[in-house]
């Protein structure tokens, strides 16, 4: 039986399309994506994203532990968050997450809802060596994203915290629309934002003062369709699509969450240690479609008869009207400007590789 | 139900057309906009090309799957909806009207004749 999320009923008022995903019936979208994803762009929207995992990690290792699991450094200060993959031995990716520092000893770590069973699975097979506690609060922490570069305008009047002093990738906890919450500056869309961390019993004032606050800018609900096509403009990896257990950081062009400039061991430093240094056979790139068309996730990607590589995730970017798509080729192929053809509906399609992101102007601080 | 008007002719390929002066408006059916979902983008023809009854002429993108679209008539393309690089998702809000795909000059006009009417498409899609 796939849950609800305590806006649920707030979706339904809406108009929303929803459809399962990950265990929770989650709005898709309430008018249409195009709309959403410009209004993210240009004003600014709300997203409930409580399907998201939360695991709390409390202890005296708990920074140890984090930096056995993880691949990014988890020694920044409390305050401060992090990206980070969790790999494998083998170096295949068995999520992606952010880390919220709350206190010295106390984390939250906040993972893909798909991969929650996994992870959890997972964090709780390494607990041993490890003077931690790690706690699931993903059945009671809701979680509102507002994203855009009219956030902030729409946050300050809900919380008496100074905005101005948190940065990109930064946190307090606080009140926010009267309620108790971890307001944090991060996001997944490229814009400037909040994502606000509450719990189930108050996620409704929550959205209610949100979307009351954002009127004044159109403020628009933002199903899950938008955050796709918000990620991918800015080539944002999407677990399951771009990266999985048979993809690496190396490949993924993630290095720059692996802490192997420290001396830190951490499950899968040996193999992408290797790997980086020997070079990957592969790697994830941006492709623009220089005609018509998109190619989607599985779709062949040719150079002349030879097929070297495939598309992970393509869109139309609605924010520049052309095709997009990310996609692991072969080394040698990854080269920006290099022009190659996808396959759409049977045809072959022109597609160039280009830097990431595609959409380039984002508010993002 | 989806919107069948008596008013225009159908194809098994989920195409409707109706006569405008000397030449045939082509759009996507109702029913097909539906099972398409959200459509954001139109591949379109270009003005001048050659259209072939029952050949792909075109293709739409919705989020989740593509489709090509076929012309219903023998002709020459001598008009499409530019409207819809803009606004693809005109073919769901409106798709008899604003969310128009193509116009044909006819070579045959006989061939309109033999598509298939409101009740025969009604039965085509099982309504």
């Amino acid at each position: 039986m796939d849950k609800k999320t305590p806006l649920y009923d707030r979706h339904i008022a809406l108009g929303a399309t929803i459809q399962p995903f990950a265990g929770y019936l989650m709005p898709i979208k309430y008018g249409t994506i195009q709309k959403e994803h410009m209004a993210v762009r240009n004003s600014v929207g709300a997203f409930d994203l409580t399907h998201m995992g939360e695991f709390r990690v409390t202890g005296k290792d708990s920074t140890a532990f984090l930096d056995h699991l993880l691949t990014n450094d988890a020694d920044v200060a409390p305050g401060k968050a992090y990206y980070s993959t969790m790999c494998y031995p083998d170096g295949g990716i068995v999520d992606d997450l952010i880390v919220y520092r709350i206190a010295d000893e106390n984390y939250l770590m906040v993972v893909n809802a798909a991969n929650l069973e996994k992870d959890w699975a997972w964090v709780q097979s390494h607990l041993q060596d490890f003077d931690v506690k790690v706690e699931n609060e993903s059945d009671d922490t809701a979680l509102v994203a507002i994203q855009g570069p009219k956030a902030q305008e729409v946050c300050k009047v809900l919380t008496d915290s100074d905005l101005d002093s948190i940065g990109y990738y930064e946190h307090t906890t606080g009140t926010f629309a009267g309620v108790s919450a971890l307001i944090a500056r991060t996001g997944y869309t490229g814009e400037d934002g909040f994502e606000i961390y509450m719990k189930y019993p108050d996620a409704e004032k929550v959205w209610d003062s949100v979307m009351e606050a954002g009127s004044k800018y159109d403020i628009t609900a933002v199903g899950l369709g938008a955050r796709d096509t918000l990620r991918l403009e800015v080539g944002y990896p999407l677990y399951g699509n771009d990266i999985d257990h048979s993809t690496t950081p190396v490949e993924a062009k993630l290095s720059w969450v692996v802490k192997l400039k420290t001396d830190k061991n951490f499950i899968g430093r040996e193999f992408i240690e290797q790997q980086k240094a020997e070079k990957p056979g592969r790697y994830l790139v941006g492709m623009n479609v220089t005609g018509k068309g998109f190619p989607r996730h599985g779709t062949p990607v040719f150079s002349g008869d030879r097929k070297v590589g495939i598309v992970t995730s393509g869109s139309i970017a609605p924010s520049l009207g052309t095709g997009i798509c990310l996609g692991y080729v072969e080394r040698g192929f990854q080269k920006t400007g290099n022009e190659l053809e996808a396959e759409v509906r049977g045809r072959r399609i022109p597609v160039k590789v280009v830097k990431i992101p595609f959409y380039k102007d984002g508010s993002r601080k | 139900m989806s919107s069948i008007p008596d008013n225009v002719r159908y194809t098994e390929t989920h195409e409707w057309t109706r006569k405008d002066g000397d030449k045939y408006i082509v759009g996507l059916t109702d029913h097909a906009q539906h099972e398409m979902g959200e459509i954001v983008m139109a591949e379109l023809p270009d003005v001048g090309s050659d259209a072939k009854k029952a050949e792909s002429i075109g293709g739409l993108e919705a989020v989740k799957t593509a489709e090509d679209f076929y012309s219903p008539l023998d002709g020459e393309v001598i008009e499409v909806n530019e409207e819809l690089e803009a606004n693809p998702s005109l073919i769901n809000e409106d798709p008899y009207g604003q969310g128009w795909l193509f116009a044909v000059k006819a070579t045959d006009e006989t061939q309109f004749d033999s598509l298939l009417s409101a009740e025969d498409y009604k039965t085509h899609i099982g309504e």
